[in-house]
């Protein structure tokens, strides 16, 4: 049985439709991913997944059970860690966990047991005793994370988790939610960075505008959908369009962004050498692997992060 | 008979784990309680009904002297005044609480988003609140009893039976309360809570009996829901009992059961979208 399984899931906010009619199917024990622009959808199906929202249209079941029906028994065995931090910012980092715990009906005793081993798998041991408020936000989404912990769930909601951090801090949140991985949580997240997506998801759906676009493993989406390797093109900030059609032929496909050109070529060294041979010389040349980013532009024409 | 005797012990069991999970909503606040600063803002809801009744109860009181009650026996203007602050504190204990602090919660602090992500409903967050509304109220009522007693405004056993009702009045507001909490669209609309809250304190047989008041004035205060907790309470303090009493008694019941009811549906919809 799949621990999550959604059917033609609809969510409408009045005129608005947020998801639009999305299949999505979630397995015991791996990494799932959504992942496409702010305003994609993703939010709203988490909250839906999460049983705070329920669904507008469609079918949603959640270790088998009904999210409106079965509401609190699902919420028992999952733990969510949603956009905005939402601690307590009245309590202390520890008394933040135990009071959540309380919540699930876990005895104190064990309730303040579990908070310092999470405390201490998050890194903030030393901090427990320390009111939220001055925490970093590193910190806080951390604090967030053994939140999330706390009732021991089966499924682990994620709705972007690093979304705001600094570069460091969001490898730490990443290497914490490795591990989790590796202990067999079921992790499901949302994300518009592709490197967030490509390290952590096992497969992934790419949603744009309420709808899956594209699902399968990081790694199958790039060979479906994008050539190995890609060229990136500037050549000062007018008339790339022009330059577009003095480009034509070389790889196997073109986009052009405001500010440069990318070339998709299975090989970006001959590429590079197509370029120079046709008397261009483009102020910079930049040749890279295909990334999810460039999955996401091929099937919606749009960056993800804007 | 089969289903019934299942059925039985399970609604006891669901309404069990319910009032268990509003007592953790109530617990986040006693956590807090343990805190300092705390209770430095308690401490402010318990002078005003005092200063009160040094200044009314005491100064105005020596002007009128003894005031009739419905039994026929008169009292000292202090302690029928008394009593009417006694409900009024519980009143405001139980609003400041579940007004302020609820629209706070909801809608600055979002607190209930990470609670409602746990297996607790809206309506068990109301529950929690509410008890600690009332435990918040009832401190404030059982310092001014216990004051009460010591200036022999009542009898210890008044005090104890008046206890009791001050909560009752307290889970009733709490509850009336947080209902229009949930209608609150920002600060400004505090003050007209406030204004509405001081003209119940005003005519609500606190400083006069209401049928000292013309008779269509006095129809509107009967309305109102302090008139009741101050009868009630007074009846307590005083030792006056009539079969008047149940129907203050189911007046405020009634309050709480339907505004209860009413503010967890509204909680539900204004947080779970």
């Amino acid at each position: 049985m799949s621990l999550i399984e959604a059917q033609g899931l609809v969510k409408r906010f009045g005129d608005f439709t947020a998801v639009d009619g999305i299949d999505v199917r979630v397995e015991a024990g791996e990494a799932f991913g959504f992942l496409g622009p702010n305003g994609a959808g993703k939010s709203s199906t988490m909250r839906m997944v999460g049983c705070v929202s329920p669904p507008t249209d469609g079918q949603l079941r959640i270790f088998g059970m009904d999210p409106v029906r079965d509401g609190p028994a699902i919420r028992s065995r999952l733990g969510v860690c949603p956009q905005q931090d939402s601690l307590d910012l009245e309590l202390t980092c520890l008394e933040n966990l135990t009071v959540y715990a309380r919540y699930f009906g876990i005895p104190r005793k064990v309730a303040r047991e579990r908070a310092r081993e999470l405390l201490d798998f998050v890194q903030l041991g030393d901090r427990a005793d320390s009111p939220v408020e001055p925490l970093s936000g590193g910190m806080k989404r951390r604090l967030v994370i053994a939140r999330a912990l706390i009732n021991e769930p089966e499924i682990v909601l994620l709705d972007e988790p690093t979304t705001g951090l600094d570069p460091q801090a969001r490898h730490l949140v990443w290497e914490r939610l490795f591990r989790l991985k590796q202990r067999g949580v079921t992790l499901v997240l949302t994300t518009h960075y592709m490197d967030e997506a490509e390290q952590l998801c096992d497969r992934l759906v790419v949603m744009d505008a309420g709808k899956i676009v594209a699902e399968d493993a990081p790694r199958a989406l790039i060979e479906r959908y994008s050539t190995r390797e890609v060229v990136e093109l500037r050549f000062g900030l007018d008339g790339l369009d022009t330059y577009a059609d003095k480009l034509a032929g070389v790889g196997e496909r073109l986009e052009v962004l405001p500010d440069r050109i990318l070339l998709y070529a299975a090989d970006g060294d001959d590429a590079v050498a197509q370029v120079h041979g046709r008397g261009l010389t483009p102020s910079s040349v930049l040749v890279r692997r295909s990334t999810l980013e460039d999955v996401f532009l091929h099937l919606t024409g749009r960056t993800l992060v804007d | 008979m089969v289903t019934t005797a299942l059925a039985l012990p399970r609604a006891a069991r669901r309404i069990d784990e319910g009032l268990r999970r509003s007592l953790a909503v109530t617990g986040r606040n006693a956590t807090l309680a343990r805190h300092l600063g705390y209770w430095w803002l308690l401490a402010s809801g318990f002078f005003e009904p005092l200063l009160y009744l040094l200044s009314i109860g005491f100064g105005v009181g020596a002007l009128v002297g003894e005031l009739p009650l419905p039994d026929g026996r008169t009292v000292p203007y202090a302690e029928f005044v008394a009593p009417a602050m006694l409900a009024s504190s519980a009143m405001n204990g139980a609003i400041a609480e579940s007004t302020m602090n609820l629209f706070a919660k909801m809608k600055h602090m979002r607190l209930y988003d990470a609670v409602l992500a746990t297996p607790v409903t809206p309506v068990e967050v109301a529950v929690g609140e509410l008890i600690w509304a009332t435990v918040r109220g009832g401190m404030y009522c059982a310092a001014f009893l216990v004051i009460m007693v010591a200036m022999g405004l009542t009898t210890v056993w008044g005090a104890l039976l008046a206890f009791p009702a001050t909560l009752l009045v307290c889970f009733a507001f709490g509850g009336a309360g947080m209902l229009l909490a949930t209608f609150m669209k920002g600060w400004q609309d505090f003050d007209y809570l406030m204004a509405a809250q001081f003209a119940l304190f005003l005519f609500s047989g606190t400083f006069a009996p209401v049928d000292s008041f013309p008779t269509v004035a006095r129809w509107l205060m009967e309305l109102t829901p302090l008139y009741h907790g101050v009868e009630l309470v007074r009846a307590a303090t005083t030792g006056t009992f009539q079969w008047v009493l149940l129907w203050h008694l189911a007046y405020l019941v009634a309050l709480l059961v339907v505004t209860l009811r009413f503010a967890g549906r509204r909680m539900g919809g204004l947080l779970l979208k």
